[in-house]
């Protein structure tokens, strides 16, 4: 299933690349307006440091290392699965059930549509700003520390994608929830690119356990740079985003069946 | 193949049995306020297809057709009965199945709307790992057959809809699909896409054996392609048997219109042959779709001065209704199914 998953992706995939890449100059362009776009949330947070020196705490470093590691994990996630909130759209005209008369896993199916290489623009600018920070914060630097950065990217992208199959499900259950969505991806990365302690407490909460999107960096980061957890948790968490990660995916994997199932078409 | 299926003398390839399919559909009747109920699509349908069978499923908007459709190629999980095609529950093993069956929806592309046609047929050749060679027999073939030779490089969405028909049956018959499904194939075709269509469905379904299901309002489909029909009304089936025999135990009637040299009163026919109408020179006859045309024209043809003659076939619509509606031939079953 899950080769067949991988396989699928790659052929769609590639044929939107090739499609794509007949028009080299504009795609040289999306991918340099789509870094410019995304990356004036790092701008933002810029203007604010020069204003001020820190944030809840935390020094311009150390904000831009959240902000680099939520970006990419979420970057990734939106490379691979991005293409899902059209998907209420493609319920709304009926063009989802030809999805489901192909031999390959609708999953797949959904997030190559469209396959475009703007989408690393995210990526690109994520990963730009955590190597600054990561060259720029002050931490000690220990095998585990390092070897948690990747691990960090990784899992991070690995709850982002369960939190975007978990919204696909929703929106065949309820029809139509592209929004309800949006608000917990997109406004989950936005929210994750701050230190915890801007946010109030209950915010915080949720985002550690009801949607763990804690796990993809505020915890662990707590970790390298030895400060305390957001909210009370034992020691052992910062290395617990990847069964974090797990946890997500399981459940988001088994939703989505469940939602294939009870999918209902249209009249026409 | 399918070794735990039952094969032998009947070899049921689709086989339905007290399938159901039940929507609960919300409907707002005021602000915040919504009414539940319940649409029965498709209620309690038992029939069995074999295999190489080309049968027409017909019957009005919303009997159900569409949502058979849908429950047969697994796109709908039906709530209630038995259903396999080769062996396999549809909804539970979709993918496997999907290598199996092809499926054209008129109202809507299989295809990358976007992308060129070719590059459609491209990724279905990897997505069903069709081998090479029979890939680009296939698609010879067919784009020959389909003469869709000067169309492969534009894109999907600039096609003209009857193009675009031809394209998703090209696409829905690459991987040898065991069976076929067609719902509405010909709706919005002009008489040549129709005909064209049509030769190239029953041409299929005599060389490949390929079987075929097809939903259609245009009774000539049916007429021309398949020796058994299926009438669903209200998600139930009403009949299934020989089209002759839906025609008897709908009555139904054929229309003879005739073109006389000038105006003259209606035309004496022998019973149960009968003028319907009148409009100057021009005079329509209703007369039994069971019998011949040919005693009533040579007949016309030798008393009055005949300019000019054409048969009109029963609308599917109108032969339905009047087997739904007539009184003694209700709800007969052609061919009760076991
Ligand atoms: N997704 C859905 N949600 C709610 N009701 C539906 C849905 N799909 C179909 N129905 C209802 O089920 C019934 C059967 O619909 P279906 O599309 O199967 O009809 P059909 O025989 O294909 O008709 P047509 O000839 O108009 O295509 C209709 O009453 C329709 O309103
Ligand atoms: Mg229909």
């Amino acid at each position: 299933m899950l080769v067949e998953g991988v396989r699928a992706y790659g052929l769609i995939a590639g044929m939107w690349l090739r499609a794509g890449m007949t028009y080299r100059a504009s795609f040289a362009a999306t991918l340099v307006g789509n870094l410019v776009m995304t990356g004036l949330d790092f701008v933002a947070i810029l203007l604010m440091f020069s204003q001020v020196d820190s944030l809840g705490g935390w020094s311009l470093p150390e904000v831009a290392l959240l902000y680099g590691l939520s970006v990419t994990s979420f970057g990734i996630a939106d490379l691979v699965l991005g293409s899902m909130d059209v998907l209420g759209a493609r319920m709304r005209d009926g063009s989802f059930d030809t999805l489901l008369v192909r031999p390959a896993p609708v999953l797949a199916q959904v997030g190559a549509d469209r396959f475009a290489p703007r989408r690393l623009g995210r990526i690109v600018q994520g990963a730009v700003v955590l190597g600054w920070a990561l060259v720029s914060v002050d931490v000690d630097w220990s095998v585990p520390k390092v070897l948690l950065v990747p691990v960090m990217v990784v899992s991070g992208a690995a709850i982002f994608s369960a939190v975007f199959v978990a919204g696909a499900a929703f929106q065949i259950f309820a029809q139509d929830a592209a929004e309800v969505q949006n608000a917990f991806t997109y406004g989950g990365t936005t929210l994750l690119q701050y230190p915890p302690s801007v946010f109030g407490k209950d915010l915080v909460r949720g985002a550690t356990f009801l949607v763990p999107l804690a796990f993809v960096n505020w915890v662990p980061v707590c970790h390298l740079l030895g400060r305390p957890y957001p909210v009370g948790l034992p020691p052992w968490v910062s290395f617990a985003s990847p069964l974090v990660a797990v946890a997500c995916c399981v459940p988001a994997g088994l939703a989505w069946r469940a939602a294939l199932r009870a999918y209902r078409s249209t009249g026409s | 193949m399918d070794t735990n299926g039952r094969v032998g003398a009947v070899d049921p390839f689709i086989e339905l049995d007290g399938v159901e399919k039940v929507f609960e559909v919300r409907r707002k009747t005021g602000f915040m306020r919504r009414e539940r109920h319940r649409v029965r699509a498709v209620d309690s349908i038992s029939f069995a297809v074999a295999r190489g069978e080309m049968v027409g499923y017909i019957g009005p908007n919303g009997a159900g057709k569409s949502t058979t459709i849908k429950m047969l190629t697994g796109i709908l999980t039906p709530s209630a009965g038995r259903l396999r095609v080769a062996g396999i529950e549809p909804s539970r093993e979709r993918t496997r199945l999907a290598h199996r069956i092809g499926v054209v929806f008129g109202q809507r592309t299989t295809l990358w709307w976007d992308l060129p046609l070719i590059d459609s047929y491209r990724l279905m050749h990897r997505m069903y790992r069709i081998p090479d060679a029979r890939y680009r027999e296939n698609l010879d073939r067919l784009v020959e057959l389909l003469e869709l030779g000067s169309l492969l490089d534009v894109p999907v969405r600039q096609l003209s809809l009857g193009q675009r028909m031809r394209g998703d049956i090209v696409a829905a018959l690459l991987h040898d699909p065991e069976v076929l499904y067609l719902d509405e194939p010909t709706i919005g075709l002009d008489v040549v896409s129709k005909a064209k269509v049509r030769e190239f469905l029953r041409q299929l379904n005599a060389e490949r054996a390929t079987t075929v299901l097809l939903t259609t309002h245009d009774l000539q489909d049916i007429e021309q392609l398949c020796s058994r029909v299926m009438v669903i009304d209200h998600g139930r089936l009403v009949y299934d048997g020989a089209l002759a025999g839906l025609h008897e135990s709908g009555e139904s009637e054929r229309t003879l219109v005739v073109d006389l040299a000038r105006e003259l009163p209606p035309i004496d026919a022998p019973p149960p042959a009968r003028v319907v109408r009148v409009e100057g020179p021009r005079q329509w006859l209703a007369f039994p779709a069971s019998e011949s045309a040919a005693g009533l024209v040579a007949r016309i043809a030798a008393e009055y001065p005949l300019v000019d003659l054409s048969v009109r076939e029963p609308d599917i619509e109108a032969v339905i209704a009047k087997m739904l509606h007539g009184d003694s031939h209700g709800k007969e079953v052609g061919r009760p199914v076991p």
